[in-house]
């Protein structure tokens, strides 16, 4: 059968650039589902886009679709005739068209193939009428109508071309043709596209280039040159090649200079002036002794290839201080001006100098008090209504950082100092004006006033970790002030019982919680979480804020999140939650060195023959104590267990207690000779107990699972040797006290019932 | 300039209006865009808005930041299919040669809360500067505009600054030396203006008297659609605004605040439109029936 290519333009005033990514992927989808629905496919599939239009190359499509049979199943031969009169109007044939087959009769109706054209011609107004825009509008006199055609800003034109045949469509009043636009300015007048063929090429001519990928390369690259040229080296920025390739058709970055003096400014500054307002490129000089390597690209949009990254997903390359900013921008023009740029890099110097020079005034005033001054203002702005103001939670930074002890208590003194002022820049005007400088701007203005470097760090590191894959603060002063303002924020917002709840985390307490992780657990600190959540809540309490502590609430949610994040790492859940569910642990790097040693354990033959003879003696003893409490519930009106609940709760019980502590040491008190493996397990036990306690209390988890690995070949010969359900009542209370020995051992390192598998 | 585009756009069939004789924040609050982009009548106009912002006033002392300052406006309903190249033209009639100067169309969706209105558009760039902003109404007052109509707003002073190549808008010449006479300024005539009006928005207006004009003018508001007069009671809308704008300047409303009283503005701003339409929808639905559907 014969092939085609199919061309489909839409032309379009311009559309805004962070949308142009999703609406290539959009248009791709939309048609293949229409494709799909006529049965048809096409080799590759090309979309491209530019400001005004999106652009669609289909290679090798079918120009008719299948011919198909289609067969109705009708009445039997023997039924009324009333029914095959029925089936013959349903079906609109006559009875000799019918064909009879084990006495029912058929509709058989052969559906010619469709021609491609005819089904492109339905197809692209339902894809325009279907196309999923973030935001979309009516425009001009037809939107006087309800049901108005809408895009995403006025659709001015259709380009669909089968072959070299038009396909004719129209919707909301644009018909399909042949003609398109060049380049608004450098081109005036139509351009008449032959087909997929010359498309590209004909717009190439009219100043247009429609593939986005190879204007994001001339962005990237003559950005690069640009700065090149100047002797100094471009501050690479895939968001910013994306969004000025998407606001282009014929991208001219060009270089300019502003005044010298502006670089008294702290650079994230002017990065973020040039980068958010203006859309233009910074360079550093060459000679600094750190450059930009090949490698130095943005963090997170280090994996997807450039062109599907969306704009705000790729930041610019951060600055360091062994990279001195240059006095040079550069800006990505639409059009190759008749003076070679002059005009427009002059233009743009000037906008830029004007936002620069607010920049300026904002860090001069600033400067002009000191961060305590300030401070003074947080007494104005509320944290949360029902957690106090911004100043009180500085208060409590400073009580909570005096109470630190051990590890950290060098970097206390800077800390505190720190804690006084940590928030003192959200009301500069630096920080009014660019929200995302916070932190940074307090760190600068604590330089400035000539504060000794570790309170600078543990001013401007103290958001730090933001998120998984964001640094932790080097200084101790900044893990402390970086610590206590998350724990405050966990501690006040639970409290308060504004827990994060399904996809809602208004403030962020997922990520707080993270922080606390990775602080901890990376920097290695010893602490006692519920202590510190306690002391956190105390401090609210002193202020007037009512609340409980709710330590316990933020030690689960903790543990949850760790079970996230350490999945990555590899350490399994359930592991984290045998250790949690001992109770009483929340030093989170003694909790992982426990889980570590665990996981080690179970991954070996011993574990995992261990863990067998657990369940097992586990289930023995819970089925056992639920006659037990059965039992026990007549007139006194103890609870009977659910099965949920965990093991060692029912080992306290003092209905079983009475059995346990008989057995405690069946050495001294069996009535009976025992069976050669039950006085193995026995004195397996009597060594095992104390090698574990003592290998946990000395955190030498490895020494503690060595311990239960020896319990593993006794208590394999227990099962295999002993009846535990002896007719000999006494004996079986032994034995089950034997076992409950066992699990009790066991449970000293991990709660095992928690592990799967 | 300002002759340019009235010479413009009266050419292409707008009125060519006055400014509306009270105090307000932008060209959008005249009646002329306001309440004409209502309702399904075709309407074009041009005219030229002295706007006041009084948050914005900086003593005279920045050279792109004024409380009081100049817009265009250009309004045409329904918005024609080459407004785009309408308004390039209006630019090169100014003198901005878009093969020298870069044009650009950068997103920027337009919404005023105040006046419970919204479009989709661009700020335009002319190499990095935003001079106008470009607009397809989608609602205003709450009520969706059928049909759209596209609304251009020109910064006059920064078209101004950019034709005569100055840095600081009180540099801009306001007129050209006759003879032996010199030119006269913008600063010459307005920077006087804007060190005492900056003092007075920021530091002396009677706080008390500003709330009691904009509780009168919503009572008036109120009084104004119950005697089914919706262009008066709008006037009390675009009065009560202002005064609102005033009233932070001199920092006496709080963040809670500042959201119940934009809340009360918009209501007026609403209630008026509301009562413009209603007003007229009869007459609308017999001369358009598509629109009555």
């Amino acid at each position: 059968m014969s092939t085609a290519d199919f061309l489909l333009e839409l032309r379009c005033e311009e559309i805004p650039a962070r949308m142009q990514a999703g609406a290539r992927a959009d248009l791709e989808k939309l048609f293949r589902k229409e494709l799909e629905a006529a049965g048809l496919k096409a080799g590759a599939i090309t979309v491209w886009s530019t400001p005004r239009r999106l652009a669609l190359i289909a290679r090798d499509l079918p120009l008719a679709t299948d011919a198909v049979s289609e067969e109705v199943k009708g009445p039997r031969t023997s039924a009324p005739e009333q029914a095959l009169e029925g089936f013959l109007r349903k079906t609109g044939l006559s009875k000799d068209q019918l064909t009879e087959r084990d006495g029912v009769w058929f509709a058989i109706t052969e559906k010619p193939g469709r021609a491609t054209e005819d089904v492109l011609a339905a197809a692209i107004p339902a894809i325009i009428r279907a196309f999923p825009w973030p935001k979309s509008q009516r425009w001009g006199a037809a939107s006087i109508a309800t049901d108005a055609l809408r895009w995403v800003r006025p659709l001015s034109g259709i380009v669909a071309i089968l072959g070299e045949d038009l396909v004719e469509c129209e919707v909301g009043g644009i018909r399909s043709g042949y003609a398109t636009a060049g380049h608004r300015f450098h081109h005036h007048g139509e351009i008449t596209i032959g087909g997929a063929h010359d498309y590209a090429d004909k717009l190439r001519a009219c100043h247009v280039i429609v593939d986005h990928a190879e204007r994001e390369g001339i962005v990237r690259e003559q950005a690069k040159a640009a700065a090149a040229a100047a002797g100094l080296v471009l501050v690479e920025d895939e968001g910013l090649v994306i969004e000025n390739a998407g606001l282009t058709e014929w991208p001219v970055p060009l270089l300019g200079r502003f005044d010298e003096a502006f670089l008294d400014v702290p650079p994230e500054v002017i990065q973020l002036t040039a980068r958010v307002n203006q859309k233009y490129f910074i360079c550093v000089e060459s000679s600094s002794p750190s450059l930009l390597g090949e490698g130095d690209r943005p963090q997170d949009g280090g994996g997807a290839p450039p062109s599907d990254a969306a704009a705000s997903a790729t930041s610019p390359s951060k600055l360091g201080e062994d990279r001195k900013l240059a006095n040079a921008f550069v800006c990505t023009a639409n059009i190759a001006a008749t003076d070679g740029g002059a005009a427009i890099v002059d233009g743009n110097r000037k906008v830029l100098a004007a936002r620069l020079s607010d920049a300026r005034f904002f860090w001069e005033q600033d400067k002009k008090k000191p961060l305590v001054e300030h401070a003074e203002k947080l007494g104005r702005i509320t944290f949360h209504e029902k957690l106090g103001t911004v100043a009180q939670r500085q208060d409590r930074f400073v009580a909570l950082v005096d109470a630190f002890q051990g590890q950290l208590a060098d970097a206390v003194p800077a800390a505190k100092q720190a804690a006084a002022i940590l928030k003192a820049d959200l009301v500069t005007e630096m920080v009014g004006e660019f929200p995302e400088l916070q932190g940074l701007m307090g760190g600068y203005y604590a330089r400035a006033e000539s504060l000794p470097d570790a309170v600078v760090a543990a001013v401007r590191d103290h958001y730090k970790p933001v998120g998984q894959a964001d640094a932790l603060p080097d200084e101790d002063a900044a893990v402390l002030t970086a610590l206590v303002d998350k724990v405050d924020a966990l501690v006040g917002f639970f409290g308060a019982d504004l827990k994060p709840t399904g996809s809602k985390d208004p403030f962020a307490l997922r990520r707080a919680a993270l922080g606390v992780i990775r602080l901890v657990t990376e920097k290695g600190l010893r602490l006692a979480l519920g202590q510190l959540f306690d002391a956190s809540a105390q401090l609210y309490r002193q202020q007037g804020v009512e609340m409980e502590s709710p330590s316990s609430d933020l030690l689960s949610f903790i543990a949850d999140r760790l079970k996230v994040q350490q999945r990555e790492a590899g350490v399994r859940h359930d592991l984290i939650d045998a250790v949690f569910a001992l109770g009483g642990e929340d030093d989170l790097v003694r909790l992982l060195a426990r889980v570590h040693a665990l996981q080690a354990f179970v991954g070996t033959e011993d574990g995992t023959n261990l863990l067998a003879g657990y369940k097992r003696a586990a289930n023995i003893l819970k089925k056992e104590e639920a006659n037990d409490q059965t039992a026990g519930a007549h007139g006194e009106g103890v609870v009977p267990p659910t099965g949920e609940e965990d093991p060692l709760v029912l080992v306290d019980d003092p209905a079983f207690k009475d059995i346990a502590a008989q057995f405690a040491h069946p050495e001294r008190t069996l009535s009976y000779q025992p069976e050669p493996a039950e006085a193995a397990l026995i004195a397996a036990l009597d060594a095992a107990e104390p090698q574990a306690s003592d290998a946990v209390a000395a955190e030498d988890f490895t020494a503690a699972m060595a311990a239960l690995a020896s319990l593993r070949a006794p208590i394999d010969a227990f099962f295999d040797q002993v009846t535990v359900n002896d007719a000999d009542a006494n004996k079986r209370a032994s034995r089950l006290g034997i076992l409950s020995r066992f699990r009790a051992a066991v449970h000293k390192v991990a709660d095992f019932s928690r592990i799967e598998g | 300039m300002i002759l340019r585009l009235h010479a413009f756009w009266g050419e292409q069939g707008c009125l060519i209006l006055q400014p509306y004789d009270m105090r307000m924040g932008a060209g959008t609050f005249h009646t002329a865009t306001t309440l004409r982009a209502l309702g399904p009548e075709p309407w074009n106009a041009a005219f030229v808005q002295p706007c006041r912002r009084p948050t914005d006033g900086r003593y005279g002392e920045n050279p792109n930041r004024l409380q009081h300052y100049y817009q265009y406006q250009v309004i045409l309903k329904p918005s024609p299919e080459n407004l785009q190249e309408l308004y390039l033209q209006s630019l090169v009639e100014i003198g901005i040669d878009p093969l020298v100067h870069d044009i650009r169309f950068v997103e920027d969706d337009w919404e005023s809360p105040t006046l419970g209105a919204w479009g989709l558009g661009w700020e335009v760039w002319c190499d990095g500067m935003e001079v106008t902003q470009f607009t397809y109404f989608q609602q205003m007052g709450g009520f969706d505009c059928r049909p759209v109509a596209g609304e251009l707003t020109y910064g006059l002073e920064r078209l101004a600054m950019y034709i005569q190549g100055v840095d600081n808008v009180y540099d801009l010449a306001f007129n050209a030396p006759r003879g032996n006479r010199p030119g006269v300024t913008y600063g010459e005539v307005f920077l006087e203006n804007e060190k005492q009006m900056s003092k007075w928005n920021f530091e002396v207006a009677d706080t008390d008297s500003l709330f009691e004009g904009f509780r009168r003018a919503e009572e008036e508001c109120r009084r104004s659609l119950d005697a089914n007069v919706p262009i008066a009671a709008y006037e009390q809308a675009i009065e009560a605004s202002h005064l609102f704008n005033l009233l932070q300047a001199r920092g006496v409303i709080s963040v809670q605040e500042r959201a119940s009283y934009m809340a009360r503005v918009r209501d007026l701003a609403r209630g008026s439109c509301e009562a413009y339409m209603a007003k007229f929808k009869d007459e609308w639905a017999v001369k358009y029936p598509e629109w009555a559907a």
